[in-house]
């Protein structure tokens, strides 16, 4: 019951790792990706990237900059040009 | 023959020239590794981008109303030759390679009736290029302020390029760098970035239905020139790491050279000392006998 959560950048990967649940900044509004989301593809826009570790956890917040968004069966992958945090 | 005074004034310069190159050598050596790992590092992103854009790209048809960057401006009357080279020499035929491979292609072009631009990128080809194409210089990017080309230097190409399409400067661009294979291989590599090809990557067929938010074509518009900036990036990580090992091999050549030739040279000096003592040795007996 975890999500494999992929943050990249060009220049390395940032995170990966197991996660209960990430809120992702999208285009079209946030969307929080739990385990077993169907595939999805959607272009996130400059934002804060939550990070849920547990369920009642605090959230780590994670900047970025220019980034998409992929869900499919492996879990959700992140692609963003800048990162801070 | 030269006198004992010069032979040594000679080896001794030879000395300090492999002093100098072992030195270049060493310090190339420990620059590739980092090179090798930035490059590897920025593997998974555009593995990812590519994947993508694969599976974006199969999914829409091109047509008129597709953003430029993939469709294209409908002609293929100037060609834009973007060239990497590095900022310093002392790496053997690295920058000559590649620029003979975009001399090749500039030439093939205006055999077509083409009209070929140059974008030269780093320090090195712009001599060789102004020399023979003398009008077809269109810009040059500047890296020797950077140490190490990083993603900003990417993201500043990429922007000047999408400016100059899409003021209409150019129909197609390609891009020539040196791809890393090992310390002893770079392979000159030429590559079309503009318009964009898409990805040769099979797309995944999971079976499920994807949701795309926004739909297909913004996406695909939003990442095109994502992915134009990543294919700039990862030449310019693969130009340095080829820099590094072809400096590499060239200075440890250079420096058994330099070996080679002082072992020659220290012969020839000992052998003049020999003959040198030997005539003074015969002028004194000789003087001696004569009394």
């Amino acid at each position: 019951m975890a999500l494999h959560f992929e943050l990249v950048t060009p220049a390395r990967l940032v995170r990966s790792e197991s996660v209960h649940m990430v809120v992702v900044p999208g285009t079209e509004g946030e969307f929080g990706v739990l385990e077993g989301h169907a595939p999805f593809m959607s272009t996130v826009r400059d934002g804060v990237l939550k990070v849920y570790r547990s369920e009642n956890g605090t959230p780590e917040d994670i900047i970025v900059s220019g980034g998409f968004a992929e869900v499919s069966a492996s879990g959700l992958t992140v692609l963003a040009e800048h990162v801070e945090g | 023959m030269a006198s004992l005074k010069e032979l040594k004034l000679r080896i001794n310069s030879v000395k300090s020239t492999q002093k100098i190159t072992k030195a270049k050598q060493m310090v190339a050596a420990a620059k590739l590794r980092k090179a090798q790992a930035a490059a590897e590092a920025a593997r998974p992103y555009a593995q990812r981008l590519a994947q993508v854009m694969g599976s974006l790209a199969s999914r829409i048809t091109v047509s008129e109303n597709s953003p430029k960057l993939l469709a294209g401006t409908g002609k293929s009357q100037v060609h834009l030759l973007v060239v990497a080279n590095s900022d310093r020499g002392l790496c053997g035929a690295f920058n000559s390679n590649i620029l003979k491979a975009a001399r090749a292609k500039a030439q093939t072009l205006q055999a077509e009736g083409k009209t070929v631009l140059f974008y030269l990128i780093g320090r090195k080809g712009r001599a060789v290029v102004r020399r023979e194409f003398p009008k077809a210089v269109e810009a040059e990017f500047d890296t020797t302020s950077v140490r190490e080309p990083g993603f900003a230097e990417a993201e500043a190409i990429a922007k000047e390029l999408v400016a100059l399409y899409e003021a209409g400067k150019f129909d197609v661009a390609h891009l020539f760098y040196s791809k890393f294979r090992s310390a002893l291989l770079q392979e000159p590599t030429t590559q079309q970035i503009i318009p964009v090809p898409a990805p040769k990557v099979a797309a995944e067929t999971s079976g499920a239905v994807v949701e795309y938010e926004p739909d297909e074509e913004e996406i695909l518009a939003a990442l095109l020139p994502r992915y134009l900036r990543t294919q700039l990036f990862g030449a310019l990580l693969e130009n340095a790491a080829s820099e590094q090992g072809a400096s590499m091999t060239a200075m440890d050549n250079a420096t058994r050279n330099a070996g080679d030739l002082i072992n020659k040279l220290t012969v020839q000096y000992n052998r003049s000392r020999q003959a040198a003592i030997t005539t003074e040795l015969i002028e004194i007996i000789a003087g001696a006998e004569a009394l």
